[in-house]
C-alpha cells in the first residue's frame, strides 16, 4: 500500500459519533491520569497526544483539529500544576499539521500511521521543550535517547489504537 | 480581502488559537508566586477537568480497591498465624525501644521548654485515598479523594508512614491536587540527620528529589537518613524524607546536589495522611501514648527477665531468701552473711558503744559472748528475718525500704543496723540525738 494517497476514495474524509468525539478524549485523559498511578511507566505514553493526531488525520480539517487539539490539550493542563495552554499550545499546532498532512498522506496505511505518530510525539516534545524552557523558564528534561523511545512507544501504541478507533467511524464523500 | 481570510483560514485560525493561549500563558505566569494555587477562570478550567475525570477514577479505583480487599481479607491468608506472631515478638520490641526513647522526648521536650523552641506537633490527619496522576513525565501532581469539604486548604503537607509525600496546591470541594517533593517546582526545608547539614529538597530533572546547592562536605555519607527541618512552615520538624543516594557535583560552581531516595514509595502512592492541624503542645493521646508505652514495656520486661520466684533460680545457701510480700513488692536484704572466723570487723560482732569504757580493749571472750547474746535475742525476736522494722508495721510497710533519718555519728556506729543490741537506745524517729555524742573507734579503743 502506498503511503501517499492516490485516490480520491483515499482521501475521504472521515467521520465520528458525537459522542465518540467527546467520550474518546475524556477515557484517554482519565484513564492517562489513572494508569500512570499504577503502572510507573505508563507516564511514557500520551493517550491525549494520539487521540488529537488520529482525528486530524482522519478528519482532515485543520481548523477543526486545531480546535480540538486545543480542547483537549488545556484538559491536559488542567491536570498538571502547570499554566493552561502548555499542551494546549502544542497540540493545536500538531492537530493543525496532521489535518494538513492528512491530505496528502495515505494515513490508512499502518507504517505511514507509525512514522506519523513518531514525528509528532517528538514534534510535541519539541514544542514543549520550548515553550517551558524558553518562554517560560521552567527546567525542563531533554534527553534524546528517551524522548526517540517515547515516540516509538507512542507510535506502537498508536498504530493498534487507531485500528480499534477505526471501528467506530464512518466515511463522508 | 475575502479572498484573503478564505484562502489563509486554516492558519489565520491556528495563529489566533495560538495567540490567545499565549496570551493567557503571560497573564498566568504574571502572577507573583507561579507556584501558588490558582484563581479566576485557570482555576475554573481546572476544577472543569479534575470533576469531570475524577468520578470514573474514583469509580475505578474503589472497583479495584474491593478487590483487592477480598482477595487479602478472604482469600490470601496463607501465613496469617505466623506473621501475627512475628508482628507481636516485633511490637513488644518496638515498645522496649519507645520505653528507652519516651525518656529522651521527654528530656527533650524540657530542654525545648528552656529555649523556647516552637516544636510542632501533629493534631489532626485527614486520610485520602489517591485516584489519579497528571499523566505527564513533567508533571509530579497527584489527585486525592479529598477536597475542601474535608477540611483540606492549599499548603498542606501530605505524608505516609514511610515519610512525605508532597503538599496540597489546588483544592476542590472533593478532590484536590497534591505536588509531589520530586517535582522540580517543588520545594522543602530539611536537614541531614548526622551531619545537621541543612538544605532546600527539590526534584531534578528526572523526578527524582535532590537538595541543591550543598556545599560539598566529606562527612555526608550515602544512607544518612533525612528529615524536614521545618524551616519551610509547611512541614512539621522531624519527618523522614529518605536517605542520601549519591552527590553529585554541579557542572557550573564548586556546590553539589545531594540525591535522595524518597523514603516514601512515591510510585506505588495509594493512601496518604494530609495533615490538617499542627500545634505546639504535645497532643493529649500522644501523652498517653508514652504513659502506656512506659508501663507496657516494663511489663515486657517482667516477663522476660528472670522472676524473683523463678523455681530454677539456684538455690541460697546462707538461708537468707527473702518470701515476696503479697503486694509484690521486694523485701530488702535481711543481713549479711556470716562470717566463717569472726573478728572485730565482723559485723554485728562489736559491742554497742555504750557499752564500752575507754582505753579498755576488747577481748576474743567478750567479743564471743556479745556475739552469743545478739544471737539469742534475734532468735526470740517476733520480727527475725524482716528486721529493720517495728514488729508492729504490717509487713506490706515493712517490705518497702525507708529512708531513716540521719542518726549522729554515734548512733551510726553500730555496724550493724538491722541487730540492735538490747542496750542500745532506739534511734529517734525525728532524728534528734538523744544520748550525748561520744566517739568511739570500731575497735572500742579511743
Amino acid at each position: 500500500m502506498a503511503l501517499m494517497a492516490s485516490s480520491r476514495h483515499e482521501v475521504g474524509a472521515k467521520s465520528f459519533p458525537l459522542v465518540i468525539y467527546i467520550v474518546v478524549p475524556l477515557l484517554a485523559l482519565g484513564l492517562q491520569s489513572l494508569l500512570s498511578l499504577h503502572l510507573s511507566r505508563f507516564d511514557l505514553l500520551d493517550l491525549p497526544l494520539l487521540v488529537t493526531v488520529y482525528y486530524a488525520i482522519t478528519r482532515r480539517e485543520p481548523v477543526s483539529a486545531t480546535l480540538v487539539g486545543t480542547v483537549i490539550g488545556i484538559a491536559q493542563d488542567g491536570l498538571t500544576h502547570h499554566a493552561l495552554g502548555i499542551f494546549g499550545i502544542s497540540k493545536a499546532v500538531i492537530g493543525y499539521m496532521a489535518a494538513s498532512l492528512g491530505v496528502r498522506v495515505d494515513t490508512e496505511n499502518h507504517g505511514a500511521r507509525l512514522l506519523l505518530i513518531f514525528f509528532f510525539t517528538l514534534t510535541q516534545t519539541l514544542i514543549l521543550w520550548l515553550l517551558q524552557r524558553h518562554m517560560l523558564g521552567q527546567p525542563f528534561a531533554w534527553h534524546g535517547i528517551h524522548e526517540v523511545l517515547r515516540a516509538a512507544v507512542n507510535a506502537l501504541v498508536g498504530v493498534i489504537l487507531f485500528a480499534v478507533l477505526d471501528l467506530s467511524r464512518r466515511t463522508e464523500y | 480581502m475575502e479572498s484573503f481570510f478564505s484562502r489563509y483560514r486554516n492558519a489565520l485560525v491556528l495563529i489566533t488559537v495560538l495567540l490567545a493561549q499565549v496570551i493567557g500563558l503571560a497573564v498566568q505566569v504574571r502572577r507573583p508566586d507561579p507556584t501558588a494555587p490558582d484563581k479566576g477562570g485557570v482555576r475554573l478550567i481546572r476544577s472543569w477537568v479534575v470533576n469531570v475525570v475524577s468520578p470514573p477514577e474514583m469509580l475505578l479505583h474503589g472497583i479495584g480497591k474491593g478487590i483487592r480487599s477480598v482477595w487479602s481479607n478472604y482469600i490470601d491468608l496463607i501465613h496469617v498465624r505466623k506473621q501475627n506472631q512475628d508482628l507481636k515478638a516485633e511490637l513488644d520490641q518496638v515498645r522496649l525501644e519507645e520505653d528507652s526513647l519516651a525518656e529522651d522526648a521527654r528530656q527533650g521536650q524540657r530542654l525545648q521548654a528552656l529555649l523556647a523552641f516552637k516544636e510542632k506537633y501533629i493534631y489532626k490527619t485527614v486520610a485520602a485515598q489517591v485516584i489519579g496522576t497528571s499523566g505527564t513525565e513533567q508533571s509530579h501532581v497527584l489527585l486525592i479523594d479529598k477536597g475542601s469539604d474535608d477540611g483540606l486548604k492549599p499548603d498542606m503537607p501530605v505524608i505516609t508512614p514511610d515519610g512525605i509525600v508532597g503538599k496540597t496546591r489546588d483544592v476542590f470541594r472533593h478532590t484536590s491536587q497534591v505536588l509531589e517533593i520530586s517535582d522540580a517546582t517543588s520545594g522543602a526545608g530539611v536537614i541531614l540527620e548526622k551531619t545537621r547539614i541543612r538544605g532546600v529538597l527539590s526534584g531534578d530533572s528526572w523526578g527524582q528529589p535532590e537538595i541543591v546547592n550543598v556545599s560539598p562536605d566529606d562527612r555526608i555519607q550515602r544512607g544518612e537518613p533525612v528529615l524536614t527541618s521545618g524551616g519551610d512552615a509547611i512541614y512539621p520538624r522531624g519527618l523522614a524524607v529518605g536517605t542520601v543516594q549519591r552527590i553529585v557535583p554541579q557542572p557550573e560552581g564548586t556546590l553539589v546536589n545531594v540525591l535522595i531516595k524518597p523514603a516514601a514509595n512515591l510510585s506505588r502512592l495509594e493512601e496518604v495522611l494530609v495533615i490538617t492541624a499542627t500545634g505546639n503542645q504535645m497532643p493529649d493521646q500522644m501523652q498517653q501514648d508514652l504513659s502506656e508505652a512506659e508501663q507496657k514495656a516494663s511489663d515486657i520486661l517482667a516477663e522476660r527477665l528472670p522472676s524473683r520466684t523463678d523455681a530454677s533460680a539456684p538455690a541460697d545457701q546462707q538461708g537468707n531468701s527473702q518470701p515476696d510480700t503479697a503486694d509484690g513488692a521486694v523485701t530488702p536484704p535481711g543481713k549479711p552473711p556470716q562470717a566463717l572466723h569472726p573478728d572485730h570487723f565482723t559485723p554485728s560482732d562489736t559491742p554497742p558503744a555504750t557499752d564500752l569504757v575507754p582505753g579498755q580493749k576488747i577481748t576474743n571472750a567478750e567479743s564471743a559472748a556479745f556475739t552469743s547474746q545478739n544471737e539469742d535475742h534475734a532468735d526470740h525476736s517476733p520480727a527475725s528475718g524482716t528486721e529493720s522494722k517495728p514488729a508492729s508495721k504490717p509487713s506490706g510497710a515493712a517490705a518497702k525500704p525507708k529512708p531513716k533519718p540521719a542518726a549522729p555519728p554515734s548512733q551510726q556506729n553500730p555496724p550493724a543496723p538491722h541487730h540492735h543490741p538490747p542496750a542500745a537506745p532506739a534511734a529517734p524517729q525525728d532524728g534528734s540525738p538523744s544520748t550525748p555524742p561520744q566517739t568511739a573507734s570500731p575497735q572500742g579503743g579511743i
